[in-house]
């Protein structure tokens, strides 16, 4: 900066300040141009390159055409990912709302029961529901045990096992997309409505619902959008009726090796989740997503909206009136918490449930355990693959988090710091991560490893880990930000600080507990992360969730609940530590 | 204004309690509101009146006692089938309806005609003066024309009592006094009663027909504004409404006190019933110079000017602050000017 002579100074400065702020951004946005936009972009091109000429050709689309195997996954895929939607949109919302209307304290401690599910890897809830459910597991001994089954009933390798490990898995950010909008909501409206002569259920469907069908929808779609590009549930708890896409992408890869079809099954599922995208911002707006306001429709759709909304009110206030009646009032008071215990209750447990098998004496996975020992820990411990695996894992996510939370902390302090308009246009295309499908990055970005040699590195894990903990590390820091008082750097600058020793005295003291929990964040995406892992990490150079990944697909053993365990025990003790400097953003060290 | 004819109670609190745990938001309060009267629940925060506005309209169930409404016990009543109106301190307007909509919201509760409902609400719109507002929504309005959204959905149904909880506590100096002379405008057309919040005791003075003025989660003093500001029964009562000169003492049973600054000579008649007491002056009363024998030295330690009158302020011996008010014809003494000030001493009012 040169120095200005001239009195308007001050003014000039600011004007040229302005612009400024946004260039932090420049670091975040060409790492996504590289790693995020050109694979994914480089892979739908493939599809519509012919594998052996690499001339242009639909020969790929037209495989897809040819028979109806590929058209029938996409039809299971679309099936899966909406009931789990719905599924998991009717179970998330009254935990949600019951977690709005705690008092601030105790919703931060009883939301840990949400988070922990949130951060726990899907493979140790999908190994968890392996032991649950199997016909060996803990449901089927505890029936026949009983006597109350002769014969273990199939509670795998079918939808039904399908539907608990993909609802199970995706409640918590169900919840977790509702409870902003829930929180924001202010309760007031409720009791005005109930002033002005509404009883209290209808009040609730004529106000409170309406205004938290944004938060709603935002749940349905990322929930709808994470489960089309799943794998993990599907190839552990479904059954050959329940292959889903994203499978189907990971077996043209890895074992066929025909690129194109993979780019156009992957172009597939892009377009699928892109669509639903655009219909949720016609509909509702995106802007909804990152806590923006809610638009407001208007003419015909919303009058029929009011009133499809009006007459569900009335139906549900005579129906609280009967159960009232039934049931009594006492009973009714605690239908909410009832059912949301038994919600978290279905949350925790089941992962829980792995830490017994891991102690267990027998040579195989029965529960309850015969007796109890460490011998598992000690295989673990013993074994130089899996110590390898986690060593690298501890690595990788420790040089993952650092990368994430200072891109996404330059980019948070440069939205907040600009009033450009393209800032809203910005921070979606950095949570653009979160949107696409993990596996359309992950072959990507394979593909575009394969040529610059990064392909069983881990620089290139790294990066890929980095691509996918940018969208945390941004949404954390700039919810502090966004609470943070500029003023204070205005004050910092009238007292004589430059820019420099603002940041650094005056900011970054007072936002170190988002910078931290940002950075947790981000170390635990990278350390359960697989799906990229699965592509990159190969051969021996494994990280612990891949090794998971591939034992669970050799076999079945009590190593994988020792893994769990510790798994489970780093990701939480990192959970709890968050939430503790994130609930205190200027608390002092 | 003063209520001369007797009314029928269109409200009666009886024995209206709150405790939380331990602590208790309202002690048991007793109070009783004329059928078109204009009451003011007065007192600092945590004073309890917002408590005892949410006990009446039962947002907030009570401990102890009775709220009785047109005659009928209405304690245990859901707050949806009380008919009362409630008026938020943020307006509490619906962000996904229209204006009119939100107007409409307490007609279309209550069942009413497609037909009747447009008619009130365009009645109430033109009532507030914001029948080219209809279509809008509440966020593309300023706080003032939100505020009158929200008294069009309260008077729009005509429910028996309108409760308003510091309804012009968001607006600007300038906007809440012009609300202010909306809503006593409101008041007259409609004969509504209404009970009425507020900590901001010139807003209490100015709209009122009688004050509740609250303290410590209870009653401290009930009467109109003129009663209160002539006739502050405590210390408190005189010093939370208007500018007051307080001086304690020791009252000698009979027309004197002593304090600090001398023996002051009481009012005809004066009464406490306690020997410690205080004797308040408000700053009008005032005068450069001993009257009735009763007079404070002090020297001028700052000088207001405010249009109409003239604020001295000056600093007593004992370091306390005195508080005159001259009028735009009196001599104003100079800065560091020792002063003598006296007031006629049936203009002083003896507290507890």
């Amino acid at each position: 900066m040169s120095a200005v002579k001239i009195g308007s100074a001050p003014a000039r400065a600011m004007s040229r300040l302005r612009p400024n702020a946004l260039w932090l951004a420049a670091p975040g946005l060409l790492f996504l141009a590289v790693f995020f936009v050109w694979p994914v972009a480089q892979l739908l091109g493939l599809s519509a390159v012919d594998p052996d000429s690499g001339a242009l050709s639909a020969s790929s689309y037209q495989r897809i055409a040819a028979t109806d195997v590929y058209l029938r996954v996409l039809g299971i895929t679309f099936r899966i990912a909406g009931w789990t939607a719905l599924w998991s949109l009717l179970v998330a919302y009254p935990l949600a709302y019951w977690l709005a209307r705690l008092p601030d304290m105790f919703r931060g401690r009883m939301l840990l029961f949400v988070m922990v599910p949130f951060w726990t890897s899907y493979l140790v809830k999908t190994f968890a529901w392996m032991l649950i459910l199997g016909r060996t597991g803990v449901i089927n001994s505890l029936l026949t045990g009983a006597g109350v089954a002769d014969q273990p009933l199939s509670l795998i390798n079918n939808q039904f096992g399908v539907m608990v490990g993909m609802v199970h898995a995706m409640v918590p950010l169900a919840v977790m997309t509702m409870l902003p909008v829930m929180t924001g909501i202010d309760r007031r409206l409720v009791q005005a409505a109930q002033t002005l002569g509404a009883a209290p259920v209808r009040a609730f469907w004529l106000v409170y619902f309406k205004l938290s069908l944004p938060g709603v929808a935002a749940a349905g779609l990322l929930v709808f959008i994470s489960s089309l590009g799943f794998f993990i549930v599907p190839a552990f708890l479904g059954g050959r009726q329940e292959t889903m896409l994203a499978q189907l992408i990971i077996t043209q890869v890895q074992e066929l090796l025909n690129w194109s079809f993979a780019g156009a099954l992957s172009a597939m599922m892009l377009a699928a989740a892109l669509v639903s995208c655009v219909v949720y911002d016609r509909v509702f707006g995106l802007s909804t997503i990152a806590g923006g306001a809610a638009q407001v429709g208007t003419g015909r759709i919303r009058d029929l909206g009011l009133a499809i909304l009006s007459v569900v009110a009335g139906a549900a206030a005579k129906l609280a009136d009967v159960v009232r009646a039934v049931l009594g009032k006492t009973i009714c008071a605690r239908l909410l918490p009832g059912f949301c215990w038994l919600v978290i209750a279905f949350l925790v447990l089941p992962t829980l449930l792995v830490i017994p098998i891991a102690f267990t004496s027998s040579q195989f996975l029965q529960f309850p355990p015969p007796g109890y020992g460490l011998s598992w820990f000690e295989t673990y411990f013993s074994s130089p693959l899996w110590i390898q695996a986690t060593i690298r894992s501890f690595i990788v996510a420790f040089v993952t988090a650092l990368a994430a939370t200072a891109i996404g902390g330059f980019t948070a302090l440069a939205l907040a710091n600009s009033r450009t308009r393209w800032g809203g246009l910005i921070f979606a295309f950095f949570l653009a991560p979160m949107i696409v499908p993990r596996i359309v990055i992950a072959v990507g970005l394979f593909y575009l490893f394969a040529r610059m040699g990064l392909i069983a590195t881990d620089v290139g894990l790294v990066i890929g880990h980095t691509v996918l903990a940018i969208p945390f590390t941004l949404v954390t820091i700039a919810a502090v930000l966004k609470t943070y008082d500029q003023r204070l750097d205005q004050a910092a600058a009238t007292l004589g600080a430059n820019r420099v020793r603002t940041l650094t005295g005056i900011t970054i003291p007072l936002v170190k507990g988002g910078l931290v929990a940002a950075f947790l964040f981000a170390f635990i995406t990278s350390f359960d992360e697989l799906t990229i892992a699965i592509f990159v990490s190969g051969g021996i150079k494994t990280t612990l969730p891949k090794q998971m990944w591939d034992d669970m697909i050799l076999q079945l053993n009590p190593t994988l609940a020792a893994v769990s365990v510790v798994v489970l025990v780093i990701v939480t003790a990192m959970l709890l530590v968050a939430e503790r400097f994130r609930s205190s953003p200027s608390s002092r060290s | 204004m003063t209520a001369t004819e007797p009314k029928a109670a269109k409200l009666i609190v009886e024995g209206l309690c709150k405790r939380y745990g331990a602590t208790t938001a309202l002690q048991p309060s007793s109070l009783s509101v004329a059928e078109g009267e204009f009451l003011t629940l007065l007192g600092p925060s945590g004073s309890g009146k917002t408590t005892l506005l949410q006990l009446i309209c039962g947002l907030v169930d009570a401990s102890e006692g009775r709220v009785v409404i047109d005659g009928r016990d209405q304690s245990s009543t859901p707050v949806h089938q009380r008919d009362i109106g409630l008026v938020f301190q943020h307006y509490a307007l619906f962000p996904h309806l229209t204006v009119a909509e939100n107007i409409a919201f307490p007609l279309k509760m209550r069942g009413q005609p497609g037909a009747e409902i447009a008619k009130r609400v365009s009645g109430a719109l033109d009532m507030v003066h914001l029948g080219h507002l209809a279509g809008r929504f509440p966020r593309e309005l300023s706080g003032g024309q939100q505020q009158r959204v929200a008294l069009a959905r309260c008077f729009v149904y005509q429910p028996s009592i309108i409760l308003m909880d510091e309804p012009l506590g968001a607006l600007d100096k300038k906007l809440r006094e012009h609300m202010q002379i909306e809503i006593k405008r409101l008041h007259r057309e409609s004969g509504a009663t209404i009970v009425y919040v507020t900590h901001d005791q010139e807003e209490a003075l100015a709209m009122s027909d009688r004050i509740c003025l609250m303290n410590h989660a209870k009653i401290e003093q009930l009467g109109t504004p003129r009663e209160i500001y002539e006739r502050p029964r405590t210390a408190f009562a005189a010093d939370f409404i208007g500018i007051s000169n307080i001086f304690r003492g020791r009252w000698d049973g009979n027309g004197s006190l002593d304090t600090a600054h001398g023996r002051f000579a009481l009012p005809q008649g004066a009464r406490c019933e306690t020997k410690d007491a205080a004797l308040v002056i408000r700053p009008e009363n005032l005068r450069i110079g001993a009257q009735d024998g009763n007079m404070v030295s002090g020297r001028v330690s700052e000088i207001v000017y405010a249009g109409s009158e003239t604020r001295v302020i000056a600093a007593l011996q004992d370091g306390s602050q005195l508080v005159l008010r001259l009028g735009p014809d009196d001599a104003v003494p100079a800065i560091d000017e020792a002063i003598v000030a006296g007031w006629p001493r049936d203009k002083a009012v003896l507290v507890a």
